[in-house]
């Protein structure tokens, strides 16, 4: 008989099949495209193109400890130690081809999507002119209003379709509309489920350790579109769901004692290192920005739809709706504390983190600290610096919590 | 002091002196001031609607205000626009416009609404897919609304006809540049390297019609100027976002060099293309964006800023290249990788120097500049 199999175990199969299957097609002779995290990966599943991600292999190198010998050779390239840690990562991979952490094929075309930064843009524009292939850019401009508005949906709308006819070029066929719709379908499925796990965390005790966001945010990325990653998701979602209702924290040896959200992305050379300082000291991460990165709704067929939900990813948001997210996460989540990642790759995400923090402690009142850090990079970490903020906002958390109890 | 110098004289003091020149010229025409984010804003929009569009692009500031919303490791020059709008410099300008060319603008917009709110904010989008029908058509749509917020906040009402106008007067402008940066070149001495910034720096602070009429008066006199002998001088092409501080451009002129041309953001980038001359206004103004090539903050598929420069570099015979990398400043950063191949590839001497718009010492940069001219020589 077949043992069931965890959604741990089954989220490391996938990747593995994943990185494999790309192997395979590029083999057959399929196109590979190298694409951004979240990009309209709908649209290239459809075209029958094996999509591959840049971000996923460099975090992915960064947490097997392999980026340093990449982002020094990046560097040697004339690559500034002051731009984006995951793109020296993977221009220098785009040439060397070979890392212990694992490895993916060349791209045949690139895909980029600037909802989550312009860096993209150039960092992309390098590839496609280095491996003299196309490049799709799908530009999402940045919503300065609240909301996302007409005119930007209405100019995403108009690229979606200029890339339909750009895949069918590249391809020498026809787009298929019928796999377009089950892409959507698909990877509407996997988003709900996706968000619905990570909500599970909202109970208390949380049954999440919230850095398990970070592991399974590689399968989302690759595997929205199938329904390998759709299943997965659920189960994810069923054995949380599970553990919460019998009253189960994140861990087994310990107490969930502080329920706090991590602004920004991972420290992946320091994962298990900013891990286990939090757990020190009985620190639960149980959510992050990451939950709604992927929850790109809408419905099926329907352009507009799909051109809002990827534009309306919060860091492509102005700030006044950044704050609004963090305030609401804060409530939903039961929050005692944020930490803010100063991610020296990202300048996106820091340029608006000290007037989000000020504005998000003045209307919920909760401690937070920042640490400087980096995705990618070993050498922008300090742990002693990062374990000294987090016991200055354990100190925060508890005085708040004795205030509280009288 | 002969026309020439005087011209020069004033231009150079309008340059240097920012603030005082844009309360003189907004005294003199009796017009509002709209401040323009880097790299591009709409400018003849605004000069359409009777106001003067403000150049922003930094300056010598020395405080720490701007420590409150920007980390360390944020470009010099939006770190010298925050800590300006936070003592409260640009309250004579009547609006702003803020672009989101990179990440970096993006966020300095976000955190200005918050810590100016007295200023009024009308920001601009330029679509990356400028090229492509979806970008033209949304680029039409952001400049009329941009038209709208100017014309609420100027309290005016812009016609057609005066932005056609507009159009003509700064493709008049751009083209008078081109011919003036060449002109330039046949006068070494006249113009050196600190001189010719300058003169092409005072148009930010200028209406640009009395900057036109300057620039026209100066090509007048100067084509019929037997040219001064460049003779021992190393012709270089300055690229990047800009080349302040000044006294950068000193140790060019210290060690010998002639700017013969530059590929620079906040000089050349801005006039070396006209839009086509037809069409309506907005299609005139999204083709021209649509045209410019070999800018690090426009989308460019091709890449083809190196190509760009060694065209340059053989049209103005050119001894070497200078890539002046405002630090932080990731657009840039990103190109020169491609850019020290491309040149290397054809054997053109390449200088790379990290800058920052305020520093405390030159001296390193003195160094290589020296070292530089030596190598050349």
């Amino acid at each position: 008989m077949e043992s069931i199999k965890t959604s741990k175990q089954l989220l490391n199969e996938l990747l593995e099949k994943h990185y494999a299957e790309a192997f395979l097609a590029k083999e057959r002779g399929d196109l590979v495209a190298w694409c951004t995290s979240i990009s309209p990966q709908e649209l290239l599943t459809a075209s029958g193109i094996y999509a591959l991600y840049p971000e996923n292999h460099a975090a992915a190198i960064g947490a097997r400890k392999k980026s340093e010998e990449l982002i020094q050779y990046a560097e040697g390239k004339g690559y500034s130690s002051d731009i984006c840690s995951y793109a020296r990562v993977n221009l220098a991979y785009m040439e060397v081809l070979d890392s212990e952490a694992g490895n993916i094929p060349k791209p045949d075309l690139i895909f980029c999507c600037n909802n989550i930064c312009n860096t993209v843009i150039k960092w992309y524009e390098n590839i496609a002119k280095e491996l003299g292939i196309p490049m799709i850019l799908f530009d999402m401009p940045f919503n300065h209003e609240y909301e996302v508005n007409g005119q930007n949906v209405k100019y995403i709308k108009r690229q979606l379709l200029e890339a339909i006819e750009n895949l069918e070029t590249i391809t020498g066929k026809k787009f298929d509309y019928d796999r377009f719709g089950e892409v959507m379908k698909i990877s509407r499925e996997t988003s709900v489920w996706w968000k619905e796990a990570s909500l599970q965390a909202r109970r208390k005790p949380s049954p999440l350790n919230g850095f398990d966001l970070f592991n399974y945010m590689a399968t989302i990325v690759c595997a929205r579109g199938t329904i390998e990653g759709r299943d997965l998701f659920k189960l994810w979602h069923d054995e949380l769901k599970e553990k919460g209702e019998k009253g189960l924290g994140p861990w087994k040896d310990q107490e969930e004692k502080y329920r706090v959200m991590w602004d920004g992305i991972a420290c992946w050379p320091y994962l298990g290192d900013t891990y286990k300082v939090l757990k020190k000291y009985g620190v639960n991460m149980v959510t992050s920005t990451y939950p709604d990165s992927w929850y790109i709704v809408y419905d099926e067929n329907d352009l507009e739809g799909m051109a809002r939900a990827y534009s309306s990813n919060y860091v492509n948001r102005n700030l006044d709706f950044g704050v609004d997210n963090i305030t609401k996460i804060v409530l939903d989540f039961e929050l005692d504390g944020i930490i803010y990642h100063s991610n020296r790759s990202c300048k996106f995400m820091d340029f608006r983190q000290f007037e989000v923090q000020r504005k998000v402690a003045e209307r919920t009142g909760i401690p937070s600290v920042i640490f400087d850090g980096d995705q990618t990079d070993p050498r922008a970490f300090s742990l002693a610096q990062y374990e000294t903020r987090v016991q200055a906002l354990v100190e925060m958390m508890e005085k708040r919590k004795q205030e509280d109890r009288g | 002091m002969d026309r020439v110098s005087e011209l020069l004289q004033e231009l150079k003091t309008i340059a240097r002196n920012p603030r005082k020149s844009i309360e003189t010229t907004l005294k003199n025409s009796g017009k509002k001031g709209v401040g323009c984010f880097p790299v591009y804003a709409p400018e003849e929009l605004i000069y359409a609607a009777d106001a003067i569009p403000i150049g922003m692009w930094g300056g010598p500031t020395k405080g720490n205000l701007s420590d409150r919303y920007l980390q360390t490791f944020c470009c010099s020059v939006m770190k010298a626009n925050t800590e300006q709008a936070l003592l409260k410099q640009y309250d004579l300008l009547s609006a702003v416009i803020m672009t989101t060319f990179c990440d970096t603008l993006k966020c300095v917009m976000e955190n200005w609404k918050a810590a100016s709110p007295q200023l009024k904010i009308i920001p601009i989008v330029y679509p990356q897919n400028r090229k492509a029908s979806s970008g033209i058509e949304f680029f039409k749509e952001e400049l009329m609304r941009v038209k709208g917020e100017l014309e609420e906040i100027l309290k005016c009402s812009v016609e057609d006809h005066r932005i056609q106008e507009s159009i003509d007067l700064y493709d008049r402008y751009r083209r008078a540049m081109g011919r003036f940066v060449k002109e330039m070149n046949n006068f070494p001495i006249t113009f050196d390297a600190v001189t010719r910034h300058l003169v092409i720096k005072a148009s930010y602070f200028m209406d640009k019609k009395d900057y036109l009429q300057k620039v026209e008066e100066l090509l007048g006199i100067l084509q019929n100027r037997s040219p001064e002998s460049s003779s021992g001088k190393k012709k270089v092409i300055l690229s990047g976002l800009m080349s302040e501080p000044e006294e950068l451009l000193h140790l060019f002129d210290e060690n010998g060099f002639q700017v013969v041309a530059d590929d620079l953001a906040h000089e050349s980038r801005q006039f070396r293309e006209s839009g086509p001359e037809e069409g309506d206004w907005q299609t005139r103004m999204a083709q021209r964006v649509a045209q410019q090539d070999g800018c690090a903050f426009l989308y460019d598929q091709e890449k083809t800023r190196g190509a760009g420069l060694l065209r340059m570099k053989e049209y103005y015979k050119a001894d070497a290249v200078v890539l002046i990398q405002m630090k932080f400043c990731d657009p840039e950063e990103f190109d020169y990788p491609i850019l020290k191949e491309e040149l290397a590839s054809e054997r053109v001497p390449l200088l790379y120097l990290e800058i920052e718009q305020q520093m405390d010492s030159l001296e390193q940069l003195r160094t290589r500049i020296q070292s530089f001219s030596e190598m050349l020589a």
